[in-house]
């Protein structure tokens, strides 16, 4: 039932209408197009520069880009490379995820707890200033030259920093959604669901897109250090070939596809948690 | 004076007795309310007028039982209120949810909860703008959202605090209007606070004055007793207010 025939008056009917929304979200679009462009272009002229520089230097340790170009193509033709970024990845997957949910989980519970706080305050810089190093080998000498081993050394690496991100966006939670959530009585999950995370989401943003930056570097010392498998193992094996070539074309390969993750996967899915905003 | 009803329950819909709330502690600690008693019956609409800092919105968030850190009581006529709504001074809307959303959320676990959100945003007058994010909407359009919410909720009490406020006067009015309609239709008990003179006497069927902190009652007002309806209740109220306003300087 209508209680106006004409519901909202000339002042009321917002800045804003469907259109404009509309408008705004194509524009949007084409903003991220436009910046995908000049990420290519900066690319092509960090490649020209790299070409130059190997052209000057003409040294076997200092391979130009198309060299490297080619040996991508052999590594990905015999199946090496294929496996051993894929192996890689699925490490830096497992340790991502196993430090976000428990760094989120740490983060969350500290922020909204000043006792919990108080208290593991001290452990948390006691972590963040331990060395992913001395974890890593401590990992290894606790548990052996295993899976397990590794992906709880890059998650332990991480984790602190997560924590310390998600701590602070739960302490910069807004308490007069609180207080709404409470009068209409949401309960936790809905009130997490709804109310919490859209809040902490450019906490999640953050964390996440720093935890990725981070978490493959750590996976390949890992690799490196114990493993036999992985772009990191691969890393190693050339090292004691001196072979640059091979140690380029697997560093840029794998670049390569945490890049596209970032620009496919990151980059959406912030912009996806960020829609209400435009 | 459109929301006055001829009839009135007696039964108590709720009683507060607050004897003491502060803020802060020890020497630097703010008394802002000290014996506040007053009850409000079932179908009233009870409008609270006072000075700023007079511990209006205090007095609702402790009703609400979003502060529980004072002394006293609030009794309700039923154990609890089954369903309270609370329109803030803000529309406080989830800015990540649509309108319709987050008319809905409170209505979570109902299977009809979007046709209801639905109906109650035509209802305010928002047919076509189900979808907008509050970031799209106007001011005026968030406080009708707001207003929606509170009675898609099916309040039996509902609280208001200052909910037209920052609206220009033609915006205002029109939103006046349009509550009147719907406490008319639903006859919740309200208490609605406002430092508006014209608004109280406009809406209420009857008006606590509120003296300047620590608050208590300065002043309890039935409009519909003769020398303070009609055209009078403006006046009366305000020298009721004066009233209030010089017996706290005087003290």
């Amino acid at each position: 039932m209508a209680l106006f025939s004409s519901p909202l008056s000339s002042e009321e009917e917002g800045p804003v209408a469907k259109a404009g929304a509309h408008r705004q979200f194509n524009a949007g679009r084409l903003r991220d197009w436009g910046r995908l462009l000049v990420s290519a272009v900066s690319l092509l002229a960090f490649v020209a520069v790299w070409a130059l520089a190997a052209w000057i230097a003409q040294s076997r340790h200092f391979p130009d880009p198309l060299a490297v170009g080619e040996r991508i193509v052999a590594e990905t033709a015999s199946g090496q490379l294929p496996f051993q970024v894929g192996v890689t990845l699925e490490r830096v997957a497992a340790s991502f995820v196993l430090a976000v949910v428990i760094g989120s989980a740490i983060g969350f519970a500290m922020g909204r707890s000043s006792r919990l706080n108080l208290f593991f305050d001290s452990w948390l810089i006691l972590f963040l200033n331990l060395p992913a190093l001395i974890v890593i080998i401590l990992c290894f000498l606790w548990f052996g030259l295993n899976e397990a081993a590794a992906i709880t050394a890059v998650a332990l690496n991480k984790i602190p920093n997560v924590a310390v991100i998600i701590r602070e966006g739960t302490q910069a939670l807004s308490p007069a959604y609180d207080d709404l959530a409470s009068v209409y009585r949401f309960g936790w999950w809905t009130r997490l669901r709804q109310v919490h995370l859209p809040q902490l989401a450019p906490y999640f943003a953050a964390a996440g897109r720093s935890g990725l930056a981070i978490v493959w570097k750590i996976v390949l010392v890992v690799e490196l250090l114990g493993l036999s498998s992985g772009v990191g193992f691969q890393l190693n094996t050339f090292f004691q070939l001196f072979d640059v070539t091979g140690i380029l074309a697997y560093a840029a390969s794998f670049i390569a596809v945490i890049f596209l993750i970032e620009t496919f996967v990151m980059r959406p899915w912030q912009l996806a948690a960020n829609r209400w905003r435009q | 004076m459109a929301a006055r009803g001829k009839q009135m329950a007696s039964v108590s819909a709720f009683s507060v007795n607050i004897l003491r709330k502060a803020y802060g502690s020890g020497e630097g600690s703010r008394l802002a309310i000290a014996g506040l008693s007053f009850d409000v019956r079932e179908g009233e609409l009870v409008c609270v007028l006072g000075p700023s800092g007079a511990g209006k919105t205090t007095t609702l968030n402790i009703i609400a039982g979003l502060d529980s850190n004072f002394e006293g009581k609030v009794a309700f006529r039923d154990a609890r209120p089954q369903r309270l709504s609370y329109v803030f001074q803000d529309p406080r809307l989830l800015p990540w949810r649509t309108l319709i959303e987050n008319v809905a959320l409170p209505l979570k676990g109902k299977a009809d909860a979007s046709a209801i959100a639905a109906t109650w945003l035509d209802r305010v007058g928002l047919s076509g703008c189900h979808q907008l994010y509050p970031g799209q909407a106007s001011v005026g359009m968030q406080r009708r959202t707001s207003l929606a919410r509170a009675f898609a909720f099916g309040p039996t009490v509902l609280l208001m605090d200052e909910p037209f406020v920052s609206l220009d006067e033609k915006a205002a009015r029109e939103l006046r209007s349009l509550f009147i309609a719907l406490w008319k239709a639903e006859r919740v008990t309200t208490l609605f606070v406002t430092h508006n003179v014209a608004e109280a006497a406009e809406l209420a069927t009857r008006v606590l004055v509120f003296s300047a902190s620590p608050a208590r009652i300065a002043a309890d007002i039935d409009i519909r007793r003769e020398e303070a309806s009609g055209d009078n209740a403006e006046l009366f109220l305000r020298s009721a207010l004066d009233a209030a306003d010089a017996s706290h300087s005087h003290s």
